[in-house]
């Protein structure tokens, strides 16, 4: 069994190199973002990860959730963890100062809930979802909601969850039936809600569901669902908890992974109705949840990185102590550890190539963020707007469909023995499978990118980023042997995205059903491509370091030969995704419903 | 009351130490560094010991590679006040020429307890805090698993090999640390941002009057030999025998 070690290395170069850290050092409210600072947050962070988190996992995983008339108890540890998790501040890292919390930028908080999910992912969810709220509170309640929830909600004394899903309302939030009734100064909520994440639980004293519903009057579809806030326990006027709300855990889910983490059932108003309170105001609340549900497509993207992460640790660990077969080539002599054949190795690479690339692109996505919140230039906020907007669905549907395939290969390199749960690895791949699913599945995540992000401005960002993909040809050009290949095959591919990305825009508004039918190539096609400029980047920073007298040699030689391997071995297939997506649309629609 | 600790920056106990090609040392260019877990004990007894009310300030002490402004940062996050590097460059720092300097910062903090690992997880030399003592004339308690002050003096318990010693010694003191004393705490979040703003004084050994030229010579390093494989012995008469005439432990 492996132990999780943060790869702070790795994480300091892409936030310096892919967030841009010298850069949001210079935003205002962040003049204490140094590299010492991230250093010794990554690092303390670390420890708490792999001494507190990670020796929960797999206990948590065998365990899981246990669901005990109406009352839902975490696998053992879980409590006392998150109380250690809470006490650390950890919850409060990216929350206002006015409430508690440290006012720290994405590009530091992103990483670290790649270490959290890392380390434990089904742990991660119930703070992941308390930030949800926060945020959803503080950019649209009113003063009195936020004074009584965020104190309690960034210290992490309380925790928070999303009620969105109903049984006949999934990925279409229009069919929502949960009913408010305004009462006085608040709404009665009756209905069932689920697929709760950590809607209950023991781990604090009170839970704050941000609940989607209709009023009376509300217009059918989409623009008729309001937000409301219904704690558990009611808060009285001086802060105090009050009485238990009308809320009950009907059951908790059998899952395929994240055991450790309660999916519930919640019952609204079964004794009269859940006294709760309205967000902002009637009929917003989808686009409310939408502010936040970007920043969490995001936070789901970092948790395939980190599940890409885990999976390769725990491989890596087995390729170098399972014992198995001579080398190849050999007829005599000791047998070896499997890391010394040359496809355990392809495998490895393979892990770790994507799942750098992907904290790039993810890290990349997280300095976007910070320079859309808070650069004083409203146009600058704008560009990097419309950049972030255009990155949330690829990190989000990228990265966790190359987590699931890594965790995969992660299985396959344990052979036989990555099938038995004792091993650990299955776990990861579980696990991941749930990523390409919750925050809109990669279907959704395709259509959003294609539709409200490509299509809806005629690719302007997608082209624009395509041309700062280029602006690295230059260099790669003129940076020696070692870039040659790199410098055709990124260049090709780029051309690749490119030529889709006209393709989309040219049928995107004329024939929307070709476009949507290959909108999921698209975006691994972009993905890829992002993630082939971003290597490449990386490859050409590290080697111009490599000269210098305290250079990290291991560090730049791994990066290099990473980084080659990605061109090599990865790129080339992901950008012949191009043909998939500009021939590939009436192949998938040749079929009709009727002749499958 | 004042309390002087040290903290050392050696190579993270997680890390595989690699021999240097040369054979001059090893490894720790861009290698993971972190507090010397000793020393980690000797800062969560200081800042237990301030939680109680037995401790008014906490000076933790460096001696070292200006990196080591990292270690006090991370002492400081852990709840010390204040901290003194006391920057050595690359000279390579033996276990009198660390207690000349320290005795030097006592003699200007006038603490009225040392609080010192037993030893660094790197030389593991269990030198400096004997040295301190002697060099101050102070009582000593060293592999201290437990420590209760009453006043001048102070009760703490010893790992020894026959068991634990129970003493009481006037203070000042210096006080060494074993495993058993605390399990030294999670960083947490608001400390780290609090210990950036802690001050920080960097000094010389000239400042302090300390000759640090070292007196030992390392004539080569090298990795441990690899262990051979074992035997299997046909009866306790032979493991005796072994034992006795091929190991020569018994």
């Amino acid at each position: 069994m492996s132990s999780y070690a943060a790869p702070l290395k790795d994480m300091q170069f892409a936030i310096a190199e892919f967030a841009g850290l010298e850069g949001i050092a210079a935003l205002p409210g962040c003049a204490e973002v140094t590299g010492e600072l991230v250093g010794a947050v990554l690092t303390e962070a670390g420890k708490f990860a792999q001494g507190v988190l990670d020796p929960l996992n797999r206990s948590g995983d065998r365990q899981g959730a246990q669901w005990r008339a109406g009352v839902v108890t975490a696998p053992d540890g879980f409590a006392e963890a998150y109380r250690q998790f809470a006490a650390a501040g950890w919850n409060g890292l990216a929350a206002p100062t006015d409430y508690g919390g440290q006012g720290l930028p994405h590009c530091i908080a992103l990483p670290l809930q790649e270490m959290w999910n890392s380390a434990n992912m089904a742990f991660c969810l119930c703070p992941m979802l308390t930030s949800g709220v926060q945020e959803a509170l503080t950019h649209h309640g009113s003063t009195d909601l936020v004074k009584t929830y965020m104190p309690k909600l960034v210290s992490g004394e309380w925790t928070g969850t999303m009620n969105l899903t109903e049984p006949q309302a999934g990925s279409d939030l229009a069919a929502v039936r949960t009913r408010a009734v305004a009462e006085g100064d608040h709404y009665r909520i009756q209905g069932t809600k689920i697929f709760i994440t950590w809607g209950e639980h023991d781990m604090a004293e009170n839970i704050v569901h941000l609940v989607l519903a209709r009023l009376p009057d509300a217009p059918e579809g989409v623009k008729g669902i309001s937000m409301f806030v219904v704690p558990k326990f009611l808060v009285n006027a001086d802060g105090s908890r009050g009485a238990r709300n009308d809320i009950r855990c009907v059951s908790i889910e059998h899952k395929l992974g994240i055991h450790g983490s309660p999916t519930c059932v919640l019952a609204y108003g079964d004794h009269g109705g859940a006294i709760g309170r309205l967000v902002g105001e009637p009929n917003r609340g989808l686009e409310y949840m939408f502010t936040m549900m970007n920043h969490a497509r995001l936070g789901v993207g970092m948790e395939g990185v980190a599940i890409a992460e885990r999976a390769y640790q725990h491989a890596l660990a087995y390729a170098r102590t399972r014992v198995q077969g001579r080398a190849i080539g050999r007829k005599s002599g000791d047998r070896v550890t499997i890391i010394h054949h040359p496809d355990v190795r392809r495998m490895l690479m393979t892990m770790r190539a994507q799942t750098e690339a992907m904290r790039a692109l993810g890290y990349l996505a997280a300095g976007e963020l910070d320079r859309a919140k808070s650069h004083p230039d409203a146009s600058v906020r704008a560009r990097h707007q419309a950049r972030l907007d255009l990155l949330t669905p690829v990190v989000k549907g990228w990265c966790t469909e190359l987590a699931v395939e890594i965790a995969s290969l992660g299985v396959q390199i344990h052979g036989g023995m990555g099938f038995i749960e004792e091993t650990g690895a299955a776990q990861y791949l579980r696990d991941a499978r749930i990523t390409t699913i919750y925050e809109g599945t990669t279907g959704i995540q395709a259509l959003d990118l294609i539709g409200r992000k490509v299509g809806a401005e005629h690719g302007a960002t997608a082209l624009a980023l395509v041309a700062e993909m280029r602006e690295l040809d230059a260099a790669l050009a003129g940076a020696g042997t070692f870039f040659e290949q790199m410098h055709t095959t990124l260049a090709q591919a780029v051309d690749a995205l490119e030529s889709a990305t006209r393709w989309l825009v040219d049928h995107y508004h004329a024939e929307p059903e070709a476009a949507a039918a290959v909108a999921v190539p698209y975006l691994k096609l972009f993905g890829a491509v992002a993630g082939g400029w971003l290597m490449a980047r990386a490859a050409l920073a590290v080697a111009a370091r490599r000269g210098t007298s305290d250079a990290d040699r291991t560090f730049i030689d791994a990066k290099l030969a990473t980084a080659r391997f990605y061109i090599e071995h990865l790129l080339p297939p992901a950008a012949a995704l191009s043909l998939t997506v500009t021939r590939g649309a009436a192949s998938t629609l040749a079929l009709d419903p009727e002749g499958f | 009351m004042k309390v002087l600790v040290t903290v050392k920056r050696v190579i993270d106990p997680y890390v595989k130490v690699r021999v240097k090609s040369d054979g001059t040392g090893v490894e720790t260019a861009n290698v993971k560094m972190a507090m010397n877990p000793f020393c980690e004990i000797a800062v969560e007894q200081a800042v237990r010991m301030k939680e109680a009310g037995v401790v008014t300030e906490i000076v933790a002490v460096s001696i070292g590679a200006p990196q080591c402004q990292e270690t006090l940062r991370t002492a400081m996050a852990m709840g010390a006040d204040r901290g003194i590097l006391v920057e050595t460059g690359t000279v390579d720092m033996q276990p009198l020429a660390v207690a000349k300097l320290v005795k030097a910062i006592i003699d200007k903090e006038q603490p009225k307890l040392v609080i010192m690992g037993k030893q660094a997880i790197d030389d593991d030399s269990n030198q400096a805090g004997q040295m301190v003592s002697a060099l101050l004339g102070w009582p000593q308690s060293a592999f201290t698993s437990a420590i209760a002050v009453n006043g001048d003096s102070a009760d703490v318990t010893r790992e020894i090999d026959g068991g634990l010693e129970k003493l009481t010694i006037k203070l000042p003191a210096v006080v060494t640390t074993d495993l058993r004393l605390n399990e030294p705490r999670y960083v947490t979040l608001p400390n780290i941002m609090k210990a950036k703003k802690k001050p920080l004084e960097v000094l010389k050994p000239e400042a302090l009057g300390v000759d640090i030229t070292p007196r030992l010579k390392t004539l080569k390093v090298e990795e441990p030999p690899k262990r051979s494989a074992g035997v299997k012995v046909a009866d306790v008469a032979e493991l005796v025998a072994k034992l006795r005439n091929e190991a020569r432990v018994i």
